[in-house]
């Protein structure tokens, strides 16, 4: 077992071997990719040594007091947090080499093509086609709500490879070139203004066989990987006291004495107390994590936060009074990174709508709760046995 | 770093309380003591204090205690929450010996701890930590007055008595007329003490003695209520998956799933900020703001997990039989108690700077 000790030994190797002020950042980046300090809990020659995952701070710590570069992890969330582990579980060999490591690096980012139009909260309803020609298959479809497809060079998309079976049966995992020239992105402007999001219109794009992820049918299941690192990517960033959305709140309330109100105040303090409680909640969630006693209550991290998150921005808005009317820049821009406290109050209160939504709507969360955490009666289903093709659309 | 996790020890000692309330505090006995003129489960509370010593964890070896922390004993009141047993724990082997330990008195904390005598800080149990609260007269050496909404005190061999003077007293309750209150939560029932000329010994200044006494009941009453809010969640639960109407289980209905979700949530929650003021307790870092954060969170959730438990019941919920009312009736007691949450949320402010206009 590689314990913290064995980890520092390597980390200033590293740093010996290629000393952070004279090294190339890509250059600092594979380095510490091929000597398994990349992500420590992965296996040996994919950027990890098979170590438990807590150690990673370790290495990180290091590296940030040496003031090594780091992989801009925040420019490929979702290769890094949803593609990375879902390959990692269900890819070829071939598919590990090839792909994790330019992934890691950031020098190819990822996005997701799972949404659309007709396959919301029923995701497994998705209608985007894949037919086999020869070694490749030809997929036609539409995906929306793709956050980054404009900066992406990969997605990992699923597509209905049988629609003769019904909706979970019939999916398959694909791995899509988004240079394809039957790929097509165009900005979707959302009610802040910017287009963090894309609609993604895929026509006769040709995939590889090699670029399948799991087995054809399969890709239900392999999709369960990716979104439940989605949700612990979500909800399970670590925060101090006011480190999230109640931060500029209190900040204004303190040094803004002329915009108090009792009202106010007590509708402050509530939130202050919830956020700090939430905070409390995902701190023992991580602690569970690190003594290896993983608990639900990651499930309800999301729902937790995406409420507050809403109610906080709302409640800012209402106290900036005459400057809540107004807001920053309505201009459509297509920003590169997503910040849910960024910019002003406007902004943020607009930008919060979402977190109910992305993600897994919080009904749909609820619902989770209910069935996998409490044994509640699931839903009833009209939609288990019958052909995809046959179901109400 | 605060430990908000439970150790193995704490495991070991909730099973064993809650082994031992499963033999001492059923529902049905529980329900009948309430109307009977012994509202304490003396033996429970003889089984706990004296059998597995544990109205001595806050209390130093050297002092005849068990030399534990606020941990444990939340972890204990957990249990207590749970099957919202009528023992004097709290109101003795936390309050009253917060107040003891403040004092430095040795020969009465040593009683306390081992079970030998129940004591009762003479403070309406509504006070807030910090917050004024009445004193007796002192008239030559002996105690004169009347104080009302005094927990357990009928439970009590000893009062531990504010007086004009700021000095602490304790008096035996022998000395002192206590009357019942007919209260809200008849498990842990409210008494009138009057002291007419009792004798009374000052044990040391009152103010820091009730301060760091009702602090540490504030704190702790959050793992009561969370151990509470987890009983009617799981209760409600398990009965919402057996009660049919429509051909199904009530419990399968999404209006219903969505409920119980929420509350989930909000108990998970509730246990992050208890431990957190156990722990903070226990350490002795950031403990007004953990206790106040924890006090204004806990009551308004076990009060909603109560009523919840009672509305998704329905109909057997309303009745006299079915526990649920102790639960609510506790609930809403110690919404009150040690300060109401809204007391709690002005404590936070002035402590984080959020001042009021």
């Amino acid at each position: 077992m590689t314990d913290a000790a064995e980890l520092q030994r390597r980390t200033a190797e590293l740093l010996a071997a290629h000393p952070p002020a004279t090294t190339d950042r890509l250059d600092f980046l594979k380095a510490r990719f091929d000597t398994g300090l990349a992500w420590v809990h992965y296996p040996e020659g994919l950027g990890g040594l098979g170590a438990p995952r807590a150690l990673q701070a370790v290495v990180d710590a290091e590296l940030e007091a040496a003031g090594a570069p780091d992989n801009a992890p925040r420019r490929n969330g979702i290769g890094l947090g949803m593609a990375a582990p879902t390959i990692l579980k269900y890819g070829t060999e071939e598919q590990k080499q090839r792909y994790l490591r330019p992934l890691w690096i950031g020098e190819e980012v990822w996005c997701q093509l799972f949404s659309e139009p007709g396959a919301g909260s029923d995701l497994a309803a998705l209608g985007t086609r894949a037919v086999r020609d020869g070694d490749d298959w030809i997929v036609n479809g539409q995906k929306v709500w793709t956050s980054g497809a404009h900066n992406a060079r990969w997605a990992i998309l699923i597509a209905r490879t049988d629609p003769d079976v019904p909706k979970h049966a019939g999916i398959t995992y694909f791995i899509c070139d988004m240079t394809d020239p039957g790929v097509e992105v165009r900005p979707l402007r959302q009610i802040t203004g910017e287009a963090e999001f894309n609609e993604v219109f895929l026509t006769d794009v040709r995939i590889p066989d090699s670029r399948r992820l799991g087995a054809v049918g399969d890709g239900w299941r392999v999709a369960q990987t990716t979104l439940n690192n989605e949700r612990v990517a979500i909800g399970g960033m670590r925060l101090p006291r006011e480190g999230g959305m109640i931060g500029p709140v209190a900040k204004a309330w303190r040094e803004r004495p002329e915009l108090r109100t009792h009202d106010l105040h007590q509708r402050l303090l509530k939130l202050w107390v919830e956020a700090e409680v939430a905070r409390l909640t995902g701190e023992r969630l991580r602690q569970q994590l690190v003594a290896g006693q993983p608990g639900p209550e990651g499930a309800g991290m999301k729902l937790a936060f995406a409420r507050l998150n809403q109610e906080i921005s709302g409640l800012e808005v209402e106290l900036l009074g005459e400057e809540g009317l107004l807001y920053d820049d309505w201009t459509l821009r297509r920003p590169e990174l997503v910040d849910f406290t960024g910019r002003e109050a406007g902004y943020r209160y607009l930008r919060a709508k979402g977190n109910s939504i992305e993600g897994g709507t919080s009904e749909i969360l609820l619902n989770i709760v209910a069935e996998r955490v409490l044994g509640l009666p699931a839903e009833p289903r009209t939609d288990k046995d019958v052909a995809w093709k046959d179901l109400a659309r | 770093m605060t430990d908000l996790l439970y150790s193995e020890e704490e495991e070991a000692l909730r099973a064993a309380v809650r082994d031992l309330l499963a033999d001492h505090c059923d529902a049905p006995g529980v329900i009948a003591r309430t109307e009977s003129d012994a509202p304490h489960d003396l033996a429970a509370w003889k089984a706990l204090a004296d059998g597995m010593g544990l109205a001595g964890l806050l209390v130093p070896e050297a002092q005849g205690g068990q030399g534990a922390t606020h941990r444990e004993v939340a972890v204990v009141l957990e249990e207590l929450g749970r099957s919202v047993a009528p023992v004097p724990y709290l109101s003795s082997a936390v309050v009253a010996t917060e107040a003891l330990l403040e004092c430095g008195d040795e020969e009465l904390l040593g009683q306390l701890a081992s079970g030998r005598a129940i004591g009762v800080l003479a403070v309406g149990l509504h006070r807030a930590p910090g917050t004024a609260f009445p004193a007796v007269r002192l008239e030559s050496g002996t105690l004169h007055g009347e104080l009302t909404g005094i927990a357990d005190a009928v439970a009590a061999d000893v009062l531990l008595v504010p007086a004009e003077d700021g000095g602490l007293y304790a008096v035996d309750a022998s000395d002192a007329a206590l009357t019942p209150q007919v209260s809200l939560d008849a498990t842990r029932p409210l008494a009138t003490v009057t002291l007419n000329g009792a004798r009374a010994r000052r044990l040391g200044d009152a103010e820091p003695a009730v301060r760091r006494a009702l602090r540490s009941g504030a704190g702790l009453l959050a793992s009561e209520q969370f151990g509470l809010a987890e009983w009617a969640l799981t209760e409600t639960v398990r009965y919402l998956k057996e009660r049919k109407q429509f051909n199904r289980p009530v419990g399968g209905f999404q209006a219903l799933k969505h409920r119980l979700a929420q509350l989930w949530l909000e108990t998970v929650n509730l246990r992050a900020a208890a431990r957190n003021a156990a722990d903070a307790l226990a350490t002795g870092e950031d403990v007004d703001v953990a206790v106040a954060v924890a006090q204004s969170y806990a009551a308004p959730v076990a009060l909603h997990a109560a009523e919840e438990a009672l509305q998704l019941h329905a109909g057997i919920g309303m009745t006299w039989e079915h526990p649920i009312h102790l639960y609510l009736k506790r609930a809403k007691a110690d919404s009150i108690a040690y300060g109401t949450a809204g007391a709690h949320r002005c404590a936070v402010a002035e402590l984080v700077g959020l001042q009021a206009p």
